[in-house]
């Protein structure tokens, strides 16, 4: 290939080198600087509680009676309480007990307390978003792989509808579309569903939906480009073997233009990732709306969306990478 | 075996083109039929009306007394009987040379891996390049490639084989390698229909000798015909200007 750019000395490399990173750390600077202006107090420390913390459990006695014994068990010290109604064991990890053998219990009195760990609410919006980028991108291949196939059928009932779904899709904004599936349609499912005594569908099937549909019409371009790429004589070939067409898609075509659909696959899964910020207005408490709950109780904004923004990154990068890895080993095979 | 009759066959775009008129012929079990004429005579549009991967406007095509053009012929259980080698190979790239020998046996012929994969290592062994088998069909020359598709086409049993200029891509020294694969094949009566400009083939092998010209069959006839005294002045223009 030919070298578009041209060939550096050893010394302005480093030259130049050195002048990125000094830009880099000066924005920084700048930015802290500014930050400072107007009062701003960094508390990074802040941040890891809201991804997990120590939380405090108390056990508390839910019958009446005395309390026979404390023994140390394998993992905990298990109180032993005996009433009136009976007798109850409970465990409670660590020292912190606050009751002593003979001591008379009423219900909803404290034991003991210990320290758990629990997932924070970013990591819980993390994971949602996480959870619904993966099934959208599911879905997302699925109706494209059908609606690209459809698009380049000579049946013109399917090739039509492939037609105006693909054009629906691309042609509004994806907002809007969120609206449409969360308080029209999901309110008209919803309402049926309640006729029929059926329990309702929650806000997060409506929120797939709609990145699942919308990933899908972009996915069914990439699709048929990636098929038409592919030389016809390939079709002929498998056809002249007596292979009906879905066999020479299956076994000849889809995977020849797999790889090349891989990287332009690989740009739409990753907006996908980010479109999925949008679902936070119709209730789903994806990272972006987690963030924003944090924000208001924590008044760490600064901090908390530089956060977002970076965990984002770790989403959309893995799943380059991924793709990368994919890439390498088809074109191996 | 084969049966052509009044068949037409018109292409409207990018122009209009009658590229084949009222074409009727006959090859029969076991005979080589080589196809000649000008480039644009409508020899390619004739072979790949004989397995729709052209569809005749008009006329009736019998392969083995099977109408091909019948809406009811399941024209896949046909193809299968029916091989045929390109000019440009369209060999699977994705697939190994041995793969490209199995699949469709494994997938139309509904056969056994082992049993697939016994045929595949015989025929690679047939057309001369065993060697190859876990090769990808980019890294064998145009010669090899073209003989695994033969290998391919054969694979399926086939009643005949079509070949649509199968040297033409190829570099000169390895013309002779695929044409002796075809000779070897005629040799054990296979039918064959072949578009070639390859004389030599032609002298040596066909039974009979289809010029065309224009969309039409101008003359039919043995080697020692065509190349002794054809009949028509058209035929004598052709073959003068590539002998
Ligand atoms: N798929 C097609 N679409 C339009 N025109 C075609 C197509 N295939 C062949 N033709 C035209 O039909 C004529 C005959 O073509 P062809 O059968 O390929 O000739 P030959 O193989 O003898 O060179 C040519 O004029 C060619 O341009
Ligand atoms: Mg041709």
């Amino acid at each position: 290939m030919a070298q578009a750019t041209k060939q550096l000395s050893r010394r302005s490399y480093f030259f130049w080198a050195t002048v990125f990173f000094l830009g880099i750390f000066s924005l920084m600077a700048l930015l802290y600087f500014a930050t400072r202006k107007v009062d701003y107090v960094w508390r990074w420390y802040r941040v890891p509680q809201y991804f997990y913390y120590k939380d405090k459990v108390e056990v508390r006695s839910q019958i009446e009676g005395q309390v026979e014994k404390i023994v140390a068990g394998q993992k905990a010290n298990v109180v032993v309480v005996t009433g009136p109604d009976g007798s109850e064991e409970y465990q409670i990890p660590g020292k912190d007990i606050r009751v002593g053998e003979g001591d008379y219990i009423y219900p909803g009195d404290i034991l003991g307390v210990h320290q758990k760990w629990k997932v924070g609410i970013l990591l819980q919006g993390l994971w949602l978003t996480l959870k619904v980028s993966l099934i959208s991108i599911i879905f997302g291949i699925l109706i494209g792989l059908i609606v690209g196939l459809a698009r380049i059928s000579a049946n013109p009932a399917l090739k039509w509808s492939a037609i105006t779904y693909i054009e629906l899709i691309r042609g509004s904004p994806l907002l809007v579309q969120i609206f449409i599936w969360y308080f029209v349609l999901g309110t008209v499912i919803n309402t049926l569903l309640a006729k029929n005594g059926m329990a309702q569908l929650p806000p997060l099937w409506f929120g797939v939906a709609s990145l699942a549909v919308f990933a899908g019409a972009y996915v069914a371009e990439i699709v048929r480009a990636g098929i038409q790429s592919i030389h016809r004589g390939q079709m002929e070939a498998a056809r002249s073997l007596g292979m009906t067409y879905p066999q020479a898609m299956r076994h000849v075509i889809l995977p020849q233009a797999f790889r090349r659909i891989l990287p332009p696959l690989a740009g739409q899964f990753i907006s996908l990732i980010k479109d999925s910020s949008l679902l936070g207005i119709i209730a789903i408490r994806e990272l972006t709306k987690a963030t924003r709950e944090v924000v208001t109780t924590s008044l760490q904004p600064f901090e908390l969306w530089f956060v977002c923004a970076l965990l984002y990154l770790v989403l959309t990068f893995g799943l380059s990478m991924f793709v990368q890895y994919l890439e390498r080993r088809t074109v191996v095979s | 075996m084969i049966k052509v009759e009044n068949v037409s066959k018109t292409f409207y775009a990018p122009h209009e083109v009658h590229a084949l008129q009222n074409v009727s012929c006959q090859v029969d079990k076991g005979e080589v039929v080589v196809i000649i004429g000008p480039s644009g005579s409508g020899k390619s549009t004739l072979l790949r009306c004989l397995n729709r991967l052209e569809h005749a406007d008009s006329g009736h095509i019998y392969i083995d007394g099977i109408d091909i053009l019948d809406r009811k012929t399941n024209i896949n259980t046909v193809r299968a009987e029916v091989g045929m080698v390109f000019q440009s190979f369209n060999l699977f790239p994705h697939k190994t040379v041995f793969e490209n020998v199995t699949l469709a046996q494994q997938v139309v012929r509904k056969r056994g891996r082992a049993e697939a994969e016994k045929k595949a290592m015989t025929l690679l062994e047939k057309v001369g390049i065993p060697d190859k088998a876990g090769v990808y069909p980019d890294q064998l020359s145009g010669g090899q490639q073209q003989r695994v598709a033969i290998a391919r086409a054969l694979a399926m049993d086939p009643k005949v084989m079509l070949f649509d200029e199968p040297t033409s891509a190829l570099d000169p020294e390895m013309i002779g390698e695929v044409l002796d694969v075809m000779k070897a094949l005629a040799k054990e009566g296979m039918t064959m229909v072949v578009v070639t400009h390859e004389m030599g083939f032609a002298r040596e092998v066909a039974d009979r000798v289809i010029f065309m010209d224009d969309g039409t069959i101008v003359e039919v006839g043995t080697p020692e015909h065509f190349f002794k005294n054809p009949t028509h002045k058209r035929t004598q223009l052709f073959l003068n200007q590539i002998l």
